[in-house]
């Protein structure tokens, strides 16, 4: 079925043309968009498209760094200074599926998807959102827990801490097939220290839920202590606390519910996976 | 439903033509253009078979919107060919058994392009990571490596 597309110039024009459309997909780099089209999903009609240079921008200069919704993760990969997130970018796909995919797209990507957007969640994300009612920043992780009703709102970019070390931030993401493939379980932690504690600790979640999801019971095992055996031993046992993993051609639900413990181990005491 | 007008350079000539709402690329140039050397395996972006370089990057032919490539430029492997010559990637490929039903070869060959288009001297790991999207049920990857590596030499030679 062909379906009519609307290319606009202007996020604010696009983000309208959006939220009075029921009918309408907004399309990043596509990748799970035309996946859709080419499977004959007719809920779309009209597909929404905005070349605003706003949605490129990259802004790694402040302590908040800013990715444009439509930067991909081989631009990510090309600058330096988002050194940080080249672990998460480059888990993602093959070369192809990163020259197109965007960051904005992997808001919205179900799971075993959305790999990018469980380190944006570890790092204090925050989504702008421009919709009928102009624009907003969201908190990631209240954006992901109504992420279905923020069909009609077009996300104009994210933004993010820059961790305070470079050990302070681990990412990984468990796959069977390597080098690419989908997620059996992401994860990604920020672990500030003061005074050899940790203080502010974040740990998000991939394919343990239908979002990227913060593990807040492991947060709390690490927080205000060191990060010694103890410490890692309480935040593994809690870590599945709140999931709610499904079962995909990758690994069962009891599989992620059993192992996720495991991986938050090796990841918070630096061992390989 | 009104056909949408579509410019872009393919393998060197501009194109023009009219495209129906929500095509995707691979089918453009496969029916429209009437190259059909990218393959069509999963139309989801599973295989690589539809591998195709817009402005010299690795993309999915069938995950591209038609219209996305407006004034851009696409090569296939039909492009990749010097006159009647084989692309050292294409002689590599030959001469390697790098294919065997060659369903996947096209995507193969575009993707190891990109890289060589790039790193004259790729390491084996960079040349896994160039075809790790693209699937091949034959040749278990090793001769296909092999081949990358043996065709980014002979560029060097040639160069
Ligand atoms: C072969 C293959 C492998 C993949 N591997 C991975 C992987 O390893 N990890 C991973 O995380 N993902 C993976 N993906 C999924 C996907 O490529 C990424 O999640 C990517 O980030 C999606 O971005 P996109 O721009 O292509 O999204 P699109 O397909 O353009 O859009 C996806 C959804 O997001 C919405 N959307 C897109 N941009 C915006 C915006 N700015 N505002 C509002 N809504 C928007 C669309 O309307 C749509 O609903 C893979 C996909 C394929 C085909
Ligand atoms: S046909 Fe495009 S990736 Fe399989
Ligand atoms: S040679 Fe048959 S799929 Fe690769």
């Amino acid at each position: 079925m062909p379906v009519t597309v609307k290319t606009f110039q202007a996020v604010g024009e696009a983000a309208s043309a959006l939220s009075s459309d029921r009918g309408a997909r907004y399309l990043g780099g596509g990748t799970l968009v035309m996946r859709d089209l080419n499977e004959g999903d007719v809920s779309i009609v009209t597909v929404i498209r905005a070349t605003d240079r706003a949605l490129q921008g990259i802004d790694a200069a402040g302590a908040r760094i800013r990715i444009g919704a439509g930067v991909t993760f081989a631009r990510v990969l090309a600058e330096r200074d988002l050194g940080f997130l080249h672990p998460a970018a480059r888990s993602i796909g093959g070369p192809a599926v990163r020259n197109m995919g965007t960051v904005g797209g992997n808001l919205f990507a179900p799971a075993p998807f959305g790999d990018f957007t469980v380190a944006l969640l570890a790092l204090d994300g925050m989504v702008s959102l421009q919709g009928g009612f102009g624009l907003r920043d969201m908190p990631l992780e209240e954006f992901l827990q109504s992420r279905d009703r923020q069909a009609g709102a077009l996300a104009v970019g994210v933004s993010c801490i820059r961790p305070a070390s470079t050990d302070a931030f681990r990412y990984r993401k468990i796959a069977r097939i390597k080098p690419k493939g989908g997620s059996v379980i992401t994860l990604a932690a920020h672990l500030p220290q003061s005074g050899g504690r940790v203080t502010g600790a974040r740990i998000a979640l991939g394919s343990m839920a239908p979002t990227a999801v913060r593990a807040k019971a492991a947060e709390r095992a690490l927080e205000g202590r060191p990060l010694d055996a103890a410490a890692i031993s309480a935040a593994a046992a809690a870590a599945g606390e709140g999931t709610a993993p499904a079962d995909n051609s990758l690994a069962s639900a009891w599989y992620r519910r059993e192992v996720v413990g495991v991986h938050l181990r090796r990841l918070l005491s630096g061992q390989e996976s | 439903m009104a056909k949408t007008p579509l410019q872009f350079r393919h393998n060197g000539r501009d194109v023009a033509l009219f495209v129906e709402g929500g095509s995707n690329l691979l089918v453009v140039l496969r029916e429209m253009v009437g190259d059909t050397t990218p393959k069509f395996g999963c139309g989801q972006g599973g295989c690589g078979a539809c591998t195709v370089l817009i402005d010299g990057d690795a993309h999915l032919s069938c995950l591209t919107l038609a219209e996305t490539v407006e004034g851009r430029a696409v090569e296939t492997l039909d492009g990749i060919k010097n006159g009647p010559n084989l692309h050292p990637l294409q002689r590599a490929f030959a001469d390697g058994f790098a294919a065997q039903c060659g369903y996947c070869t096209p995507g193969m060959l575009m993707a190891a392009k990109a890289l060589l288009d790039k790193v004259a001297q790729p390491s084996r790991e960079q040349v896994v990571e160039a075809i790790s999207g693209n699937i091949c049920r034959c040749t278990g990857y090793e001769p296909i490596i092999n081949a990358v590596l043996a065709a980014a030499a002979s560029l060097r030679a040639s160069a």
